[in-house]
């Protein structure tokens, strides 16, 4: 197992928990939780290849990493607005009480 | 590899798996903080310290704060009486079971890439810099619109609707409220008379 | 002799860590280095929290502690002795990992800090390429115990103080960093260690190129000290762990040892963002004028801390304590603001190349933004004569 397997395998690891989490939860906060889990694991198979693989440019695969860091941070604060609108609404941040589209 | 590896990467994943199968969310938010120092530990092991270091600043000082913060906003940091689970999650493991096994898979036959067994040159700070102000020039400016316009929406959407309400103080979002009387919103009643 | 007085520690490091195997050599020079760092403040710590006693006593005209050793200064044995053999009491309904873990949580990263702090010439445990933002990383993370001190008590004192003290820190965070900002651009380099040897004196000047003595650096530095004020919840900052207002906040359901481990972690910050002021600002342990170089550079730095470290105590015993309002205002619309336009005074301050050209053109924007955003600030309340309420005549 090379470095760039291992770095991919945790990778794919961190990508599936955080999907099955995001899928299987029912509290909007904690699907947030498992959508940052996937964008982690993205960003670390970037650095990863970065790192292991071969790249005529020396930081290209860094500088993704970094702007995704700082595109995973503008979505979380975005999105967490969005749930506190929605708990302002409905009191509860449950998934299942966002059913109806009136109010 | 090295056991310092296998020790971060077991640190990761567990952190991972606990962080989307507790109960209490806010074990869940204090579990995913110990993912994302696994991850920079793994980073800073790979040579990329400023990404390390940005990944516990953004994501340890940053998200983990607003993910908490709104935790304690939305009362969801109590006892969880509400039902937790999708009545479907096994199917959604399952899911996760099975993309993690194609991945893994495809990942498994990337083996015979060459790996660079030498560590590449450590890229300083000072390139880093140099590169985002030459090549990377259009991306950071787009970052910064995004980020000013993150931020301003963020704003927008946790005020309060009701007008001359206060803000919360410590605000939703750490970081992203600006404090001070309530703004005016699109939905306001229409008894209210102008003033 | 000056020389080998300045050296002194980094020599007899040397000899202890060679008499070690050679594969333990560089871990044993980190752990004994970092060890040897680590006790000195610890002792520091106990020491200024007897002088920080004494000192305010003596500014609200009564006598510190003065009983227990010369002066009362071994106050801070018996104060450790006493909490450590209270009774460790954890409320029935908190949760117990999180706030068995909110002590180390909180302490880890404050010892972390003190990584990448010059002490000396060649003395700093870890020379990192970007040891500022280690800094700022450990910082950061420090925030994330608060938290969890202040929601495993479940009380709501506790809950309440854990949050007004992350939306604090949080604040004021952003204008921490702002501010170094310009002197990073000056050094060219994130490393502490070039930072403080961008500082010294170049050449046969007799004044050193501290950061301090530019107008931007002057400006910098207030804000830089007064954030950390803010980040190690000192006063006038200290509403959420004020006593009078909302009895001790987040460690409120903490006693004997943990709160003993709290209150050292805060201490300790408080130490290592002077620490980090005096290498940013203050020039680290260069000396201000050059026929002063013979001083050993520890003494120097450790000079520095003290003065920086009786400004605080000072500060503590004069000023009132912010409300929340009034602290996220000054935050915001003072201080993020005013960080911000030192980026641009710097720029033109390199172009300049620095002296009086620089002086006459970098000082009057600084002092016209300050005066104008102070005004803003204070704006809305209207300033003038006052009224009673309900008190006649």
């Amino acid at each position: 197992m090379t470095p760039l397997v291992a770095h991919l395998v945790l990778a794919v690891m961190l990508f599936a928990t955080g999907m099955a989490g995001a899928l299987a939860r029912r509290n909007a906060i904690l699907v947030l939780v498992g959508v940052e889990l996937m964008l982690n694991a993205g960003n670390l198979s970037f650095v990863a290849f970065w790192r292991y693989g071969p790249n005529p440019d020396p930081q290209t695969g860094l500088m993704f990493a970094l702007f995704s860091i700082a595109i995973a941070a503008a979505e979380a604060a975005v999105g967490l607005a969005l749930i506190l609108a929605m708990f302002r609404h409905r009191r509860t941040t449950h998934l299942d009480s966002l059913e109806e589209m009136k109010g | 590899m090295s056991p310092m590896f296998y020790f971060l990467a077991g640190l990761t994943v567990l952190g991972a798996l606990a962080a989307m199968s507790l109960r209490n969310p806010v074990h869940c938010a204090l579990s995913l903080v110990v993912t994302f120092a696994g991850l920079a530990g793994i980073y800073l092991g790979m040579g990329a310290q400023f990404l390390g270091l940005a990944q516990v600043v953004v994501y340890i000082g940053a998200v983990a704060i607003l993910l908490v913060f709104v935790l304690l906003l939305t009362r969801s940091a109590g006892g969880g009486e509400q039902e937790e689970r999708a009545p479907s999650w096994r199917m959604a493991v399952l899911v996760g079971l099975l993309v993690a096994g194609v991945m893994g898979s495809a990942v498994m036959t990337v083996a015979r890439w060459v790996p660079r067994d030498a560590a590449p040159e450590p890229v300083p700070v000072v390139q880093i810099g140099r590169v985002l102000m030459t090549e990377y020039a259009l991306p950071l400016q787009v970052i910064g619109v995004v980020l000013t316009v993150a931020m301003i929406g963020a704003a927008v959407l946790a005020m309060p609707e009701k007008r001359g309400v206060k803000a919360d103080r410590g605000a939703a979002n750490g970081k992203d409220v600006v404090p001070g009387s309530g703004g005016t919103s699109p939905t306001r009643e229409s008894g209210r008379s102008v003033s | 002799m000056a020389p080998s007085i300045d050296q002194l520690f980094v020599n007899l490091l040397h000899w202890v860590v060679g008499f070690l195997p050679e594969l333990a050599r560089p871990w044993a020079s980190l752990v004994i280095s970092l060890g040897s760092i680590l006790s000195v403040f610890a002792l520091l710590f106990g020491l200024t929290t007897v002088c920080e006693r004494k000192a305010i006593a003596r500014m609200q005209n009564r006598l510190g502690p003065n009983r227990v050793g010369p002066f009362g200064f071994f106050q801070f044995i018996a104060d450790g002795i006493k909490s450590l053999t209270k009774e460790d009491v954890v409320p029935r309904t908190a949760d117990r990992v999180v706030h068995f873990l909110a002590p180390l949580a909180l302490l880890v990263p404050v010892v972390l800090t003190y990584l990448v702090l010059p002490i000396g010439r060649n003395m700093v445990v870890l020379d990192l390429d970007c040891g500022l933002l280690f800094f700022f990383a450990a910082g950061a993370s420090t925030e994330l115990a608060v938290f969890m001190a202040g929601w495993a008590s479940r009380s709501k004192y506790s809950l309440l103080g854990a949050m007004r003290a992350i939306a604090q820190m949080v604040s004021y965070e952003l204008p921490f960093i702002l501010s170094t900002m310009g002197v990073v651009m000056m050094a060219g380099t994130l490393s502490t260690v070039g930072i403080v040897e961008a500082q010294a004196a170049v050449g046969g000047e007799w004044l050193a190129r501290w950061n301090v003595f530019t107008p931007w650096g002057l400006v910098a530095f207030v804000l830089f000290v007064i954030a950390s004020f803010a980040e190690a919840n000192r006063s006038p900052f200290d509403l959420p762990e004020g006593e009078s207002e909302i009895v001790a906040g987040y460690f409120i359901e903490y006693s004997g040892f943990k709160f003993a481990l709290f209150f050292m972690a805060e201490y300790l910050g408080m130490f290592s963002s002077s620490a980090m002021a005096v290498t940013l600002f203050l020039g680290g342990w260069t000396a201000p004028v050059s026929f002063l170089s013979w001083v050993p550079s520890w003494m120097w730095f450790f000079g520095k801390l003290f003065t920086l470290m009786a400004l605080f105590i000072w500060v503590r015993g004069t000023t009132p304590r912010l409300r929340m309002d009034q602290l996220m205002d000054f935050a915001w619309k003072f201080m993020l603001p005013m960080a911000l336009v030192i980026l641009p005074v710097v720029v033109v301050w390199h172009r300049l190349g620095g002296g009086w050209a620089g002086w006459l053109v970098c000082a009057p924007p600084l002092a016209v933004a300050w005066v104008l955003l102070g005004r803003a600030l204070v704006g809305r309340r209207q300033i003038g004569p006052r009224t009673y309420r309900y008190a006649d005549g």
